[in-house]
């Protein structure tokens, strides 16, 4: 097992390299450069352009520009933003990241209370009205696209009812402690909804087929047979076996997660990271697109890596070839 | 047509005799049939694809015709789902939307799944080193925020055709398809027909189309078919916040994408949410084909 964590985090290393090569590479492909965006006056001296371009590296041979760049973003430093002029990309990044991972919260926090209780519901009683509604909803969660869903409850819960507001995370700058916390709250139900519906269809056919499986298997049937009660047979044996699968789940699901966020911020005028990046695309502010493609590739390669090492841990019975 | 209670007495009377006589491929298509929700999908899509195919016959509007003397007005007996930003007719769009969604997500669907089988094959065919470098190359796509990457490269395209846009999609998503391909050779690899096949001269090549496809191809559909759903939604999502297909070429995602103008959302429902149905009910179908492709394919779901 040990052996097989090592490698697996070995295998962590050329990947996190080759992201940041491919993000690198991008941000080069680009037409222009960091300069061009600074250039507003068209007579500006061209002898202090190259100057200015000598200063940052930019004549400098693609390896070593990217040598540069991976050390500085080594040390945390990625520069600073084109487009909001003088800001440094990290404090743009540490500004909106709370959000989206609030918002990331809630929406995996809803998908897990919803989702793992129907499903373990669903495999104890299959073709119960309750199952066909919840694989109905499941067909129907993974139907429809999520910007769609947002739209549909911000014109029914927001615009008609008045439930819930329609955009943003605070509805005024003057509240405080407790009265400040709903106000959050408030403004983050539905786009946590939003971004949750995907998951929670996902995560409750994972729960009803591996409940399912694991019911059917000898050792539950063992259990059953030597007398133990089914709330024992419940928790002491099958949702252990089932929560296996659910928990590799979650480290795959986190780059959809993600992508899902960055959509769900967009219909909802949320200022979180997906904002930042699309709005980053349209202003080719490429500091901040390269670092917040990388801080997400990583997140999902460190996902990907929890979810491995979870499993060899709980699973003895991985291979390790 | 019979009622299911009667189908099922009969075919397990006649059950013994007849399987004899049916190849694998006359029991999936046997297995499908009976499967309703997959018949309704496949009814529902037919519609569909009928709706884009005839869309000049069922409107007079041209969906690319912006009337800025007409824009966002309700629906009306010439407009009858209203007229967008632009002026121009919403029916007319949904329907010419239909054409592009539809092809999108097919043409994305074939593209990734001819880059799957190709690399697929020559990683569970060859394995070693090829398959080695190939699954790496899967690793890396699979860690990479797919969402991400396809929008940094539309950013960097600059400007956006369908077929930029497809091959966006397919160079982004094929690592899936990949992998399945890649897994069911590689059980294949090690079975004795094949061993038997290279014994009387086979070129890898023969063995590939005659043996492998063939033995591989009901997983590679069923993924193929659910993957053409996924790239529907795919289009609709980066239609919707402005890095797909652009205006005044209509999709059902930038269509919706009106919608983000709170004007329209809040008192032109009738413009958004056609799209929106659209979407949903071409995914559900595409989803219930693909879902009853599966059961059919599958043999332990015939003992049912």
């Amino acid at each position: 097992m040990y052996q097989y964590i090592i490698r697996r985090i070995l295998v962590f290393i050329p990947m996190l390299l080759a992201l940041s090569i491919i993000v690198f590479g991008l941000a080069k492909a680009a037409p222009g450069d960091p300069l061009s965006g600074k250039i507003v006056d068209p007579n500006i001296d061209l002898a202090v352009y190259e100057q200015q371009r000598e200063a940052l590296g930019l004549n400098k041979s693609i390896p070593v520009q990217y040598f540069n760049w991976a050390s500085s973003v080594a040390r945390g430093d990625f520069g600073e933003s084109i487009a909001y002029k003088g800001r440094s990309v990290q404090s743009l990044i540490t500004e909106r990241i709370v959000n989206t991972l609030y918002l990331g919260l809630v929406a995996l926090g809803i998908t897990l209370v919803v989702a793992i209780p129907i499903g373990i519901y669903s495999a104890r009683n299959p073709y119960s009205p309750l199952d066909y509604g919840a694989t109905t909803f499941g067909f129907f969660g993974l139907a429809t696209p999520n910007f769609f869903f947002g739209l549909v409850a911000i014109y029914l819960l927001s615009i008609n009812l008045g439930w819930f507001p329609a955009q943003g995370t605070t509805s005024s700058t003057g509240l405080s402690g407790f009265a400040e916390f709903k106000d959050r709250i408030h403004h983050m139900v539905l786009p946590g909804l939003t971004l949750g519906l995907a998951g929670t269809a996902t995560y409750m056919r994972y729960m009803r087929s591996e409940v399912l499986d694991v019911l059917g298997s000898d050792y539950i049937r063992t259990a059953k047979a030597k007398g133990m009660s089914d709330r024992n047979v419940l928790y002491k044996h099958t949702l252990r076996n089932a929560m296996i699968p659910i928990i590799t789940l979650m480290g795959f699901e986190f780059g959809a997660l993600l992508s899902g966020a960055i959509i769900t911020e967009q219909v909802f005028n949320f200022p979180g990271l997906g904002t930042l990046f699309l709005s980053s695309i349209t202003n080719h502010d490429y500091p901040v697109i390269m670092a917040i493609a990388l801080l997400l590739g990583v997140a999902i390669l460190i996902g990907n890596l929890l979810a491995d090492i979870f499993y060899s841990i709980v699973d003895p019975r991985i291979r390790y070839d | 047509m019979q009622t299911s209670q009667n189908n099922t007495i009969q075919i397990e009377s006649i059950d013994q005799p007849d399987r004899k006589h049916r190849s694998p491929l006359q029991l999936s298509v046997h297995r499908f049939l009976k499967n309703k929700l997959a018949l309704v999908g496949i009814i529902v899509l037919f519609v569909i694809i009928l709706g884009a195919i005839f869309a000049p016959y069922l409107t007079d509007h041209d969906p690319r015709k912006s009337n800025l003397m007409l824009v966002e007005q309700g629906p009306s007996s010439d407009n009858i789902l209203g007229t967008d930003a632009s002026g121009r007719d919403n029916f007319a769009r949904l329907l010419y939307g239909a054409r592009v969604s539809l092809t999108v997500g097919f043409s994305a669907m074939l593209f990734t799944l001819s880059i799957g089988l190709v690399l697929g094959a020559l990683a569970g065919y060859y394995g070693g080193k090829i398959d080695n470098f190939i699954m790496r190359l899967t690793d890396l796509v699979l860690a990479l925020p797919f969402l991400v990457l396809a929008l940094t490269i539309i950013a960097l395209l600059g400007k956006v055709t369908i077929g930029i846009f497809v091959t966006v999609i397919a160079i982004t998503s094929w690592p899936t398809l990949t992998r399945i391909v890649r897994g069911s050779f590689l059980s294949l690899r090690e079975q004795e027909f094949v061993l038997g096949a290279r014994a009387i001269g086979a070129s890898d090549f023969r063995i590939i189309f005659r043996h492998f496809i063939p033995n591989a191809i009901g997983p590679i559909i069923v993924n193929a078919t659910l993957m053409m759903a996924t790239m529907i939604i795919i289009e609709s999502a980066l239609s919707f916040i402005g890095f797909g297909i652009p205006q005044p070429t209509p999709t059902w995602g930038n269509m919706i994408s009106e919608a983000q103008s709170i004007r329209i959302l809040r008192y032109h429902p009738e413009a958004w949410i056609p799209p929106g149905v659209g979407i949903l009910v071409t995914v559900l179908a595409i989803n219930f084909i693909g879902d009853g492709l599966r059961d059919a394919f599958d043999p332990k779901s015939d003992r049912r």
